[in-house]
């Protein structure tokens, strides 16, 4: 017997009871198509998530009050002098650009149009340091921030809510927290992330928002952001801006009162979480395989036991054990792979369908069938039923010829 | 019978099955020697030990002790493999309820012991002059379920006699038939012995169907009764 005989044989079989076959295969279907899917949309959100964590600019740091390990005497806020310090080229040679900003929620107004947005207080820098663009007008000037001046950007998700377009903007006025603020330009829209849409803010001077809307004291600042100037000086410049703020703020050894995060720090942060994603889906994988599998030996059983009679007869025509067990095995793996590609085109169909849905939603986000991920679903799932197969065909082949042809 | 030659030789054959605590002698003791192109059957109340001498002498089935020779090898200390070897090149089955594979066509039924032989070239035309000489060239590619038994038993003995069998061992081969299909059957066993000079043993308990052959073995109790020669 060789192996397209054995193929068509088997095939003749499992046709002649499509809808046990059908609903065998069932088990195997659902756990493909959940891998199959949840694995391309887990590749769609991770790129999407690292791609926003890298839209946020480029070799940044962010620098903030307190310490989240421990609990730290006497904490220092952040200030505008710290925030000076940072800019001494010999104590810090790696830095190219630090951004102070303040940060709160606050509702904007325009002619019975409201919104809440994120609300930031900036310098200047903001505008490289963080890399945004603008659609139309300026960024905010020295002069902005030394006059405390009520000059505002609009992101683009703001101007389209309380607009409802993103240009010819400039001029018009908007009450943010009840007072009029001049809008002075628009920014580039930065697509969502997993900080909140980055589209969704309005940028004031910092002076302003300090005094006017956000009421911080004196001057302190929220989040500092720092841009080395390379990657490779990300390392260095965590270093230098830590020994600066040690030395300003007294700290005792080991007792930092302030936490700095890396960029790289948060597509490491990403990673752990796709990978625990990962994991919890091969858990469920591995499930429904076995619950898959679990059905198909079930049935095979089932099988054997009802062709009893025809096991018999091909052992009375001289066919050997490997011959019977190379028959049902085949079955079995067929059934099995035919699960795992009606599972892989439905896993397919079912990511397409959550892409839709997401791009209807204004979410970019692509999920991605990988080839891997459609050639490990092919090779597990024929695993599956070899595996499971093995016991029903070894009983089939392991029945007395005289036995069998005597069964009723 | 002038050849001296013996397709089946069987000395002091027993058979002893474990029922349990008791233990139940099928075969206490069958010799039985069967020459080439004889046409012999074997008859016997139920429970007289046939059945368990068939699949003894159909190589389906190992005795408990004593010596079998089929074509002068020593078929009864056979492993399981080599018992399927032998059965396949040796031995052709003709079953009281036919056991055809009931989803393929004919041919493929008779191709069934071609396959199992390893030989993959001419088994189609092979099958076909099978079916054309149980006359049944124009059903070729018709299922069991839409044949006749008649028809049906024709596959088998087609299916029986492809690898060219030392012997046909027919097992009640009419019993599922009416009269007329059954010594349509009868006949046409005995024409493939007239033909081919294939030995011929038919097991059963019509003497109608015994009187057609010149040599009767009878069990009774599990040992041979008497060797009727016509």
């Amino acid at each position: 017997m060789n192996i397209t005989q054995s193929i068509r044989e088997a095939l003749e079989s499992l046709t002649a009871n499509k809808l046990r076959a059908a609903l065998t295969i069932l088990g195997i279907v659902i756990g493909v198509a959940s891998v199959i899917a949840m694995l391309a949309v887990g590749a769609g959100a991770q790129d999407t998530i690292i791609g926003s964590i890298s839209g946020i600019g480029t070799n940044l740091l962010f620098v903030f009050q307190g310490n989240l390990q421990q609990d730290i005497r006497n904490e220092q806020p952040l200030t505008m002098g710290d925030v000076s310090a940072f800019s001494d080229v010999f104590q810090a040679p790696h830095i190219e650009g630090i951004a102070p900003t303040i940060t709160g929620n606050i509702g904007v107004v325009y002619e019975g149009e409201s919104t809440t947005v994120e609300l930031r207080g900036v310098t200047p820098e903001f505008e490289n340091v963080r890399s945004y663009g603008l659609i139309e007008g300026n960024f905010i000037t020295d002069d902005n921030v030394n006059g405390r001046a009520s000059v505002a950007l609009l992101g683009p998700e703001v101007a389209d809510k309380l607009f409802g377009r993103r240009e010819f903007l400039t001029g018009e006025t908007i009450r943010i927290d009840g007072q009029p603020f001049r809008v002075i330009g628009v920014l580039e829209a930065k697509g969502g992330g997993s900080f909140g849409s980055q589209d969704n803010v309005v940028l004031v001077p910092i002076t302003t928002a300090r005094v006017r809307l956000l009421n911080r004291e004196r001057d302190h600042v929220d989040v500092v952001f720092v841009q080395a100037i390379d990657a490779s000086s990300v390392p260095l410049v965590y270093e230098e801006i830590s020994q600066i703020l040690r030395t300003r703020h007294r700290t005792e050894l080991g007792a930092d009162d302030f936490t700095i995060f890396t960029q790289e720090d948060f597509l490491s942060l990403a990673g752990t979480i796709t990978n625990v994603f990962t994991i919890f889906l091969g858990g469920i994988a591995a499930i429904s395989l076995l619950v898959g599998g679990i059905g198909i030996m079930n049935i095979m059983l089932v099988s054997v036991t009802e062709r009893t009679k025809e096991i018999g007869l091909r052992k009375a025509v001289g066919a050997k054990k490997t011959d019977i067990l190379i028959q049902f095995l085949t079955e079995s793996i067929m059934l099995s792979l035919f699960g795992g590609i009606i599972g892989i085109i439905f896993g397919w169909i079912i990511s397409m369908v959550v892409g839709r849905i997401a791009a209807a939603s204004s979410t970019p986000f692509s999920p991605v069938v990988g080839l891997n991920a459609i050639l490990l679903a092919t090779i597990f799932s024929t695993a599956v039923g070899l595996f499971f197969g093995i016991y029903p065909a070894n009983r089939a082949a392991n029945l007395e010829p005289v036995e069998a042809l005597r069964y009723e | 019978m002038g050849k001296k030659e013996n397709v089946i030789l069987a000395k002091g054959i027993t058979k002893v099955y474990q029922m349990g605590e008791v233990k139940v002698n099928a075969l206490s003791g069958v010799s039985v020697k069967i020459g080439r192109g004889e046409v012999v059957s074997i008859m016997g109340p139920s429970g007289s030990g046939k059945s368990t001498l068939m699949n003894i002498i159909g190589c389906l089935d190992r005795p408990t002790s004593g010596a079998y020779y089929l074509d002068d090898h020593l078929v009864s200390n056979m492993t399981d493999d080599q018992l399927a070897s032998v059965r396949n090149k040796k031995v052709g089955f003709v079953f009281q309820n036919f056991n055809l594979l009931s989803r393929s066509t004919a041919l493929i039924n008779v191709e069934l012991p071609l396959r199992y032989a390893g030989i993959t070239e001419g088994r189609r035309e092979k099958a076909v002059q099978a079916l054309e000489s149980v006359g049944l060239e124009d059903r070729l590619n018709h299922k069991p379920t839409e044949l006749s038994g008649g028809e049906q038993q024709r596959v088998a003995m087609a299916r029986a006699i492809i690898n060219n069998p030392s012997m046909i061992l027919a097992d009640e081969p009419t019993g599922n038939l009416d009269s007329k299909s059954g010594r349509e059957i009868i006949d046409l066993l005995l024409n493939l012995n007239k033909e081919f000079g294939t030995t011929l043993i038919i097991v059963t308990h019509d003497p109608k169907i015994a009187k057609h052959t010149r040599r009767v073995i009878e069990l009774y109790d599990g040992l041979v009764k008497g060797k009727k020669k016509k």
